[in-house]
């Protein structure tokens, strides 16, 4: 352990050194042929961030929230929206203190690709008037915004987790995850997906393109966090879902929703938030923005109403969790396409993820028997890997999508590089196959990595709550608190 | 004196108590109960998990009256509460031994 921390800590110094040296072009490999422009930022732009970061967090707290809130019966309303309370709060505080760092600066060594190093802990070196370059040359957003912006995604992530085992994790547990999942799971994709050197970096250094993520190295394209987020939360809250078994009772006794009118409101407080999650990723107020927007209602009614309408046909009656539903797996699946996809795209996008998640939710879920109580799987899960793959194909820009920019073929105007870049070559099958990839590293990360979560909190507190706590209700026992004293 | 209790349609509560009023009765209790005979509940489905509701929400009406009055109570109850479908419920009547107004102390039919 100590000799690991020694590497780690030898290491992030070279990759500070490293950094410093690549960061002046003079010293870089191969003399670049221009210089990178000066960063500027845009009131516009850091507004519009400030919005997002508030918007996504209204996403968690109360959407979230009231989303699963509703789901559940009577008796655990208040521990689940407490759960997902406490889930932002902590992870907030964790995001501020090592997990930005962890997430979005260089590693260090051989893990480098998979995680940052722990130069920015506590913030350090983070001012008032930091600026963290957009994927615009030349565009400035203040660090801080972008701290803010990033830590609402990294506590949605570790909340959306637990509703694959709502009902029946003990608070305690609960705290742990926070704090275990967002650090050996959440960090690392995200560092993984979204670190890069930045347009400037890229323009300037070609090869500084080996100090990224693995995932964004391969090509892996993320706009908002299909992988990140979804996928990852998903097979996070399925895993845990198995590890922690059936609720007492599951398929025996009547478990049905105890609000659904709460679940509407919670659904809709997510689509309203959810232009922050993914128009704000475009990082500036530009074209690239609204299309996110656009992208972010289209996809989301599609998938709405093909969940209805299926309903409608195989189940004889449209209901207002199916449609619900329908609108987040749409949410879901358009999440990492919102920047690359044309709104027709993503329209055929929204429609598939509403029908495919329809039939995990259902007929699958029914068939294996897992007790995945909010279909963090059958939503998140698929309609992440939905979109994931589907981003590959939308992104084309023969069907109106928005391809892929090449940062190396960037115009240089007075010996500056200029943020009007080349397109890069777009090959479907090829590219296919790289969202596939990352999909399934994502996967694979996930898994393993919240097994080891749920062992260690196990060993340390224990994962479920005794059989009378589940049999009273968590709200009573776990919290001393009715939701309701009607 | 006699307990008449009757288990009604929800929504015949308003007919039922006006019914009672025209035949001089000044007091019931009302409870919301859930209950079922020969009509039948509902499916109700939440993301494919299916649930059969055996249970049909009922109210039940209980009030306490001079044995004299029995008939044209139950008589009220059932005329007002029928609508000829299953499920318009059940009129029973019991003996009761004692009955006692708190207020003034009073006591048996002069309680009622």
């Amino acid at each position: 352990m100590k000799k690991l921390a020694l590497m780690l800590g030898q290491g992030a110094l070279l990759g500070l050194v490293a950094m410093a040296l690549l960061a002046d072009p003079a010293f870089a490999q191969g003399t670049p042929a221009a210089k990178a422009p000066d960063l500027v930022f845009n009131k516009a732009d850091d507004a519009w961030m400030m919005i997002s970061s508030a918007l996504v967090l209204m996403m968690t707290v109360p959407g979230l929230a009231l989303f699963y809130g509703g789901m559940v019966r009577t008796k655990n309303m208040l521990s689940m929206i407490t759960q997902v309370l406490a889930i932002q709060c902590i992870v907030c505080v964790v995001w501020f203190l090592w997990g930005y760092s962890m997430a979005f600066t260089e590693g260090s060594g051989v893990l480098s690709p998979f995680v940052g190093g722990f130069s920015k802990i506590f913030l350090h070196g983070v001012k008032i008037d930091s600026m963290v370059e957009t994927f615009s040359l030349g565009v400035g957003l203040h660090e801080l915004i972008y701290i803010c912006f990033q830590m609402t995604f990294a506590a949605i992530t570790t909340a959306l987790a637990i509703g694959g085992f709502a009902e029946r994790m003990k608070f305690s547990a609960i705290v742990l995850f926070a704090v275990l999942w967002s650090t050996i799971v959440y960090f690392p994709i995200a560092h993984s997906v979204w670190y890069w050197p930045g347009p400037s970096g890229i323009a300037t250094n070609p090869d500084s393109a080996a100090t990224g993520g693995f995932g964004w190295s391969m090509g892996a394209l993320d706009f908002a966090g299909g992988t990140v987020v979804h996928i990852n939360a998903g097979i996070a809250g399925f895993v845990g879902a198995l590890v922690l078994g059936r609720r007492i009772g599951f398929g025996k006794e009547a478990m049905a929703p105890h609000s659904l009118t709460l679940t509407m409101v919670g659904a809709s407080l997510l689509w309203v938030g959810w232009f922050g999650f993914n128009a704000g990723s475009n990082l500036e107020a530009n074209q690239y923005a609204g299309l996110a927007m656009a992208n972010t209602f289209v996809a989301t009614a599609a998938a709405g109403l093909s969940w209805m309408f299926t309903e409608w046909l195989f189940k004889g009656k449209p209901s207002l969790l199916g449609l619900a539903s329908g609108i987040v797996a749409g949410l879901v699946a358009v999440t990492p396409a919102s920047g690359y996809g044309s709104p027709m795209g993503v329209l055929i996008l929204g429609l598939v993820a509403g029908i495919v998640c329809f039939f995990f939710c259902t007929a699958v879920k029914s068939a294996f028997g897992y007790d995945d109580t909010l279909d963090v799987f059958g939503v998140h899960a698929i309609g992440g890997i939905i979109g994931a793959i589907g981003t590959g194909l939308v992104v084309n820009p023969d069907w109106g999508g928005a391809g892929i920019v090449d940062y190396t073929k960037c115009k240089i105007v007075d010996g500056v590089f200029t943020s009007n870049c080349d397109a890069a070559a777009y090959d479907m099958v090829g590219q296919v196959i790289i969202q596939a990839k990352n999909a399934l590293m994502t996967v694979v990360w996930s898994g393993v990595g919240s097994l080891i979560v749920y062992m260690i909190i196990a060993v340390l507190v224990g994962l479920r709550v005794t059989e009378e706590t589940e049999r009273e209700g968590l709200d009573i026992v776990e919290h001393g608190e009715r939701a309701y004293n009607m | 004196m006699k307990l008449v209790m009757a288990v009604i349609k929800p929504f015949k509560l308003d007919e039922v108590r006006q019914a009672l009023t025209d035949v001089g009765i000044e007091g019931m209790t009302v409870t919301e109960v859930k209950g079922y005979g020969r009509q039948k509940g509902h499916t109700e489905i939440y993301r494919g998990a299916e649930y059969e509701v055996t249970f049909v929400p009922k109210l039940k009406i209980e009030v306490v009256v001079p044995t004299a009055s029995v008939d044209k109570v139950v008589d009220a109850i059932s005329t007002m509460a029928k609508t000829g479908q299953i499920g318009d419920g059940k009129i029973f009547v019991s003996s009761i031994e004692q009955s006692i107004r708190i207020r003034t102390g009073e006591t048996d039919e002069n309680a009622l």
